[in-house]
């Protein structure tokens, strides 16, 4: 890929306006609300595009198109089954306690609703997770940037870092929350041309249909597999993810998206700076209408890529890297998908059975390759950098609230004033970047270590959303509850994966560390989604036993905090597009649609 | 808060999709649209829709500005005092 001056224009043009609305909103930034809350007074059709935007990092780019090419349209399912209800869920029913109870966070709500040590240990967790989190996302850019375009790795990251850290350290959240609905628009822009060319060059829908069929039969499937998303979903041999339906409905569609879109702080902090309370709850509702058509922007490339063949000349981008490669002319590719190369040997990755892999994680970037000349490969470039940099901001506005208001606030200086601890986040703003960047040569050194880290925060979040449930819905559920509650969803977590392998791995950080092997899962996708329902069970009979044995807190102090002592919310006076309950039904509707259509 | 965030990002799209109208036009028989996007100049024609998409926003973002006047200078808005007077929906 051999960018021109005009795509290093547009990449110039669109860093001057995301530097450029930090500046401007410099001056808003008077008190620590407004810094970290945005005053609470953002409209919602910006809180909202927030929302899916800050979720929308490089990683989800990157990874859904690879998912794309590797598990064919089944990969919506991470998004109608493992996204959209959870987002409805939030803003219908907890929304009211988010943001009703003015909590500035998730785990200042749990404070409120349980006490001091839940608190304590959600934060911490969330906070430490962010920063890694962001530093193993900007690894990976790093690396695709120097993979691609031959940046410099050091010049990748440290030039993205500064961006970010000057728009948010300027305009606090809601510069990060501007910046966030500029990159979405310049995702869905800078991608809706690339579906169009691919779908014009395979004939359409149906076109795709026919190629894919071929190459779901070449892979051992039936061929719909891999453009039927639930047809095959009946045994998890007989579909490319290797999971069956309840383990996908509950594992995926239950307990990890309702952990990840109810209680991350990362997208609840864009719903709780909306202006208002009906504006909060329509936050992720409004976030859901374009959550249903991503896959279309994102999966659909993935899936474009195994089908159309490569015309132009398609060098590998690991062997031009490496001097030492050896001749890979003779090495297949998929669509475009180059095999996947050893990067210390420079020779082709076998799997066990003596086949080529494919380096799927470069379906995105091929296609920008292949589709775009000079001009719109530097908007498909913005697209693909405004992705990484919505990820890295909403992980440092975040890490910097819960660092500076459950941590710093609570447990290092109590009782500073507001400008300090608006001097704070601007100062957590830098280490936050600075541990992240330290992350991601950690990552860069020692890949093992950070996937070790990534396994433990699975743990970590697993059980999450049965805390909450029982804590937003059961008024007898108490803080040794929901503190022992989530250590035992944790360990469950641990343990299941520690006794269990996805077919055809070793025992290490695929699971199977305890010795023992009890269960096989047909794939790694699979043993994640039993992992997770094993550890929100634990956590939600945990957390019932011990609530049961303790003294629950007096009614009278969780009103706001719990459904049944909250005033039900009434809806008049809204028109009724702007009515949540209403919102909802067409996203269920639409939703239900989609999934027959492409059952 | 403050900025309307309209403006910025109707102005930004406006002059992505200048540029690349513009270059679109000049390179227009380049050999890189037969190679790449199939024969279609894509930077004549989505610079174009990226034009009209910047230029939309720029056009509800300035209306709102217009608009944000006190609600009892303009028919409209005291009927929506009064509504609200009798609803009790004040604060």
């Amino acid at each position: 890929m051999q960018p021109q001056w005009i795509d290093y224009t547009i990449i110039i043009i669109y860093f001057i306006f995301v530097l450029g609305i930090g500046f401007l909103l410099k001056n808003y930034m008077k008190t620590s609300t407004d810094f970290f809350l945005s005053g609470r007074s953002i409209p919602a059709w910006i809180t909202g595009l927030a929302f899916i935007s800050a979720n929308l990092g490089a990683q989800e780019v990157i990874g859904m198109g690879a998912s794309g090419a590797k598990y064919g349209i089944a990969t919506s399912h991470f998004y109608w089954v493992g996204a959209v209800p959870a987002m409805l869920f939030v803003g219908i029913f907890m929304m009211p306690f988010y943001y009703g109870s003015r909590a500035r966070s998730v785990p200042e709500y749990l404070k409120l609703r349980f006490d001091e040590k839940t608190r304590g240990l959600n934060a911490i967790s969330f906070a430490v997770m962010t920063v890694f989190s962001s530093g193993v996302s900007m690894y990976a850019m790093g690396k695709l940037l120097q993979l691609l375009l031959g940046w410099d790795f050091n010049f990748s990251i440290i030039i993205s870092a500064l961006i970010v850290l000057a728009y948010t350290f300027l305009g606090g959240l809601t510069s990060a929350i501007y910046n966030e609905v500029l990159q979405f628009f310049l995702i869905v822009i800078g991608f809706i041309p690339l579906v169009f060319l691919g779908l014009m060059d395979v004939g359409g829908w149906d076109g795709l249909q026919a190629k894919l069929a071929t190459e779901s039969v070449a892979r051992g499937y039936a061929p719909g597999a891999l453009t039927d998303s639930w047809r095959f979903m009946g045994s998890a041999g007989a579909n490319p993810m290797g999971v069956e339906w309840f383990g996908l409905v509950m594992g995926l569609g239950f307990v990890l998206s309702f952990g990840y879109w109810c209680t991350d702080f990362l997208v609840v902090q864009r719903a709780m700076a909306a202006e208002s309370m009906t504006s909060a709850r329509r936050t992720p509702l409004i976030a859901a209408f374009p959550k249903m058509v991503f896959p279309f922007l994102v999966i659909l490339p993935g899936m474009l890529a195994i089908s159309v063949g490569s015309t132009t000349s398609q060098s590998n981008p690991v062997a031009v890297v490496r001097s030492n490669a050896a001749d890979l002319s003779n090495v297949p590719t998929q669509g475009i998908i180059p095999a996947k190369i050893d990067e210390a040997t420079g020779k082709p990755v076998l799997s066990k059975d003596g086949k080529y892999q494919f380096d799927y994680d470069l379906a995105i970037p091929k296609m920008l390759e292949k589709y775009f000349p000079a001009g719109m490969l530097g908007l498909g470039l913005c697209a693909l950098l405004a992705s990484f940099m919505s990820g890295m901001a909403g992980n440092t506005t975040a890490f910097n609230t819960v660092w500076t208001y459950d941590i710093y606030q609570s447990y290092l200086n109590r009782g500073a004033s507001d400008q300090h601890y608006l001097w704070m986040g601007r100062m957590a703003t830098v280490f936050g970047l600075a541990v992240s960047i330290a992350a991601a040569y950690v990552a860069k050194q020692f890949n093992n270590i950070m996937d070790v880290l990534q396994l433990v925060f699975a743990f970590v979040n697993a059980p999450l959303f049965a805390t909450f449930m029982l804590g937003m819905f059961w008024k007898r559920a108490t803080g040794h509850g929901a503190f022992f509650g989530l250590l035992g969803g944790t360990l469950a977590a641990a343990v299941h994966h520690g006794l269990t392998l996805p077919a055809g791995s070793g025992a290490g950080v695929k699971g199977g560390f305890l010795g023992p092997v009890v269960h096989i899962y047909p794939s790694e996708m699979a043993q994640n989604f039993w992992t997770a329902i094993f550890a929100w069970t634990t956590c939600f009979v945990i957390t019932i036993l011990i609530s049961l044995l303790t003294r629950p807190r007096p009614e009278e102090e969780l009103k706001g905090l719990v459904y049944s002592l909250t005033p039900k919310l009434k809806d008049e006076g809204l028109s009724w597009y702007q009515k949540p309950a209403l919102l909802a039904l067409v996203v269920i509707v639409l939703l239900v649609l989609l999934n027959l259509i492409f059952w | 808060m403050g900025l309307d965030i309209r403006i910025p990002i109707g102005l930004m799209f406006t002059i992505l999709g200048l540029l690349l109208t513009s270059y679109g036009v000049i390179t227009g028989s380049n050999e890189m649209y037969p190679r790449h996007s199939l024969g279609i100049n894509i930077n004549l024609w989505w610079g174009l829709a990226t034009l009209a998409f910047g230029v939309i926003m720029l056009l509800f973002g300035r209306r709102r500005t217009s608009a944000n006047k006190p609600a009892a200078r303009s028919p409209e808005g005291r009927a929506v005092e009064e509504m609200e007077h009798r609803k009790g929906l004040e604060h």
